[in-house]
């Protein structure tokens, strides 16, 4: 039988040798798609306060340990199922950034066309089957589709991204108690930054811990440090491993939101001691003093690796920039696969009567 | 377009036979899981009982446990695990006990299911049915007597049609199962069990999304839907005895409506009384009288009017009488029309 399991967060920071058994090219691998988390996002967060991003905007900055963990715990053939929160996991899971910011855009050349937009990103190429603008919305439908995997014995897990606040609709709970019940290959993980929006998690969760809430679907419940890329990954192996086997798995990763909810929040709700706590703990910095301390990566090489990531941003910028918006004439394109009898597709401007025409 | 279900029309000598709604939806189930393994039945109590209204009753028996599926009572959770199944190749149909009991998935359904293929772009297709037993006349309360078709018909992305009658409801399931798009299954609860008519299950059906008129008159129309399909059949029958010849269309799609039997019908009669057991405010009757009065504007007679259910929650049984349109008030209306 399962059980659930209250883990102390790991704590690597005393640890100058992260690597210890570990490959330093695949630690570098890791440093390098977190820096292209950040700096992706940091351009995000740019070009959303020039107008060039409309809608919404939530980063993942602060989330990047978390996200690269996640992502390298999986295989290809794996599914991916996010919330808003969802352009690193995107650049993690291997889409091109170009691609990326280009629907941040809202450019055709996005990987929704640019009809998705920030929040909605979706590539079926690598199994990235949406970002969710409901919080929570993706739950059930991740649930459905590890039924899916199991109906066909499949090998496959999917990985369903939330955050603390998902934790409280009705959602999880159906979403959860039918994984476990039917023995469904999937591995629900949520990414905690003790605040959903501005209000703390103790506010809003009775059990603020909430990787216990595993235990009423008699789940595996466990918490990692969601700013040590490695105990992410390895906690996230763990639990796809289970997954694979039919035993789904509730994993909760701490990890700090840098600045707001999305990028027009401006987190007065933080207290100054709050932000040098999130300051200190910051994955990116923290990697690179590590990898640095353990000589896997040299201050020369390390600078031409922000060069090189900064390229690869300035050119997905670049790219977006000059792609196209879409044609007002697709807007009708995709509401529904197939054909709609009678459907007159008249935009404002166009005649009423097209016999008028 | 949906191909109708051209080589499931039964050749055999049994191809007549009488059929009450409720088994022509269940052999209209069992076809199409014959027909395709990858469409999967999900519900509360759908498999071991057969559903409340046992629509799907057997069809565990004999596809199994894997491909009809006892779920919990959590329909945000049904819905959105047949939304993840369909995004993987499935066909799901999933059973809502009772209208009022849809509501809690009303998220998954119109936030993902109405727009995963939008969304995707094209590249994930969502052929998803809800199958909803809806209206009243069995003498239950709110939450077991509704008429929520109006909410789903006013979402992009949907479909949304309503049988009438056992022959439709055999071809109509099975076609809407077919359907690439989602397709919100509206069935006349109180109809199920009616007494079983004679069909004949060798005629090809017509495509699914597409209006149908009943019976021919000239001196007024009636267009209706579901349950009050019967009724307005038999208004027409009294009001002959009157010498009064009314037309009646069955509407069947009502997301995409198809009017144009409606404006043809009109431009022949002058006058429409459109007839639903929903509430009227921003009802499927108010934007059926808009079209026909920018198609028709010549050609009426009269104001098209509308006999519903009123802007209330669904009435005790004792009231429910008064709430639902019946033949008297469906006269009242055509005399009303006539009288103009």
């Amino acid at each position: 039988m399962t059980r659930t399991t209250s883990r102390p967060r790991r704590r690597r920071e005393q640890d100058p040798t992260p690597s210890g058994t570990e490959d330093p090219e695949v630690l570098l691998g890791h440093y390098r798609r977190m820096l292209l988390v950040r700096r992706f996002e940091e351009r995000a967060g740019q070009e959303y306060t020039r107008a060039r991003i409309g809608g919404y905007c939530h980063l993942n900055l602060g989330e990047e340990a978390t996200v690269v963990g996640l992502m390298a715990a999986l295989e290809p053939t794996d599914y991916v199922f996010t919330s808003y929160r969802d352009h690193g996991y995107a650049l993690a899971r291997g889409v091109d950034p170009g691609r990326v910011m280009a629907e941040l855009f809202g450019r055709a050349t996005g990987v929704s066309k640019g009809w998705g937009g920030s929040m909605h990103l979706f590539d079926v190429d690598t199994r990235l089957l949406g970002g969710y603008g409901i919080v929570g919305g993706q739950i059930p439908l991740a649930t459905g589709a590890a039924l899916a995997v199991a109906y066909r014995q499949g090998t496959e897990v999917v990985l369903c991204h939330m955050g603390d606040g998902a934790t409280n609709i009705g959602a999880f709970h159906e979403s959860l108690n039918l994984a476990s019940l039917w023995r469904l290959p999937v591995v629900y993980v949520v990414v905690n930054n003790e605040l959903g929006m501005g209000t703390p998690v103790e506010r809003s969760s009775a059990e603020p811990e909430l990787h216990r809430r595993a235990a009423a679907y008699r789940m595996t419940g466990e918490r990692v440090d969601g700013n040590d890329v490695l105990a992410v990954r390895d906690a996230a192996r763990r639990a796809v491993e289970r997954a694979r086997r039919g035993e789904p798995t509730l994993l909760e990763t701490m990890s700090g939101r840098l600045r707001g909810h999305s990028v027009v929040d401006p987190a007065r709700y933080r207290t100054p001691a709050e932000r040098d706590r999130l300051a200190q703990a910051d994955p990116v910095a923290r990697l690179r003093g590590q990898l640095l301390a353990a000589g896997v990566l040299t201050e020369q090489a390390a600078e031409a690796l922000d060069a090189e990531v900064g390229q690869v941003v300035e050119a997905a910028t670049e790219f977006a920039e000059h792609s196209p918006h879409p044609e007002v004439d697709t807007l009708f394109d995709h509401t529904h696969a197939t054909p709609v009898p009678g459907e007159t597709r008249r935009l404002p401007a166009d005649p009423l009567f097209p016999e008028d025409q | 377009m949906v191909a109708p279900a051209m080589d499931r029309t039964v050749k055999t000598a049994s191809a007549t036979q009488k059929l009450t709604m409720a088994k022509g939806l269940n052999m209209g189930l069992r076809a199409a899981m014959e027909a395709d393994p990858k469409v999967l039945v999900m519900g509360e109590d759908v498999g071991k009982l057969g559903g409340v209204y046992r629509i799907t009753d057997g069809l565990q028996k004999d596809f199994g446990e894997q491909r009809v599926l006892d779920t919990p009572l959590a329909e945000s959770g049904i819905v959105g695990t047949a939304v993840g199944l369909a995004i993987r190749g499935f066909r799901p149909v999933c059973e809502i006990q009772f209208d009022g009991f849809v509501f809690p998935a009303f998220d998954q359904i119109v936030s993902q299911l109405a727009k995963l293929h939008f969304r995707s772009q094209g590249r994930v297709k969502m052929p998803v049915v809800i199958r909803i037993p809806f209206g009243g006349g069995i003498g239950a309360v709110e939450h077991h007597s509704e008429s929520p078709e109006s909410y789903f018909a006013h979402t992009a992305g949907l479909r949304v049609v309503s049988c009438s009658n056992p022959l439709d409801a055999y071809w109509m399931i099975q076609q809407a199962i077919e359907c690439d798009d989602p397709v919100i299954f509206f069935e006349p609860k109180r109809r199920y069990h009616e007494r079983a008519q004679e069909v004949d299950l060798s005629v090809p059906p017509q495509p699914l999304f597409s209006s149908r008129v009943l019976r021919q008159g000239s001196s007024a129309t009636l267009v209706c839907y579901g349950p009050m399909v019967r009724t307005c059949l038999d208004a027409a029958t009294a009001a002959a005895e009157d010498g009064i010849d009314l037309e009646v269309i069955d509407l069947r799609t009502l997301s995409p409506l198809d009017l144009d039997p409606v404006f043809a019908s009109v431009r022949k009669t002058g006058r429409l009384i459109a007839v639903s057991e929903a509430p009227r405010e921003s009802s499927l009757t108010a934007e059926i009288a808009t079209r026909v009065q920018q198609e028709c504007f010549y050609s009426l007679e009269a104001p098209v009017l509308r006999v519903t259910g009123f802007d209330t929650p669904y009435p005790p049984s004792k009231l429910e009488d008064d709430f639902l349109p019946d033949l008297d008030r469906v006269l009242h209306a055509v005399d009303r029309s006539l009288a103009w």
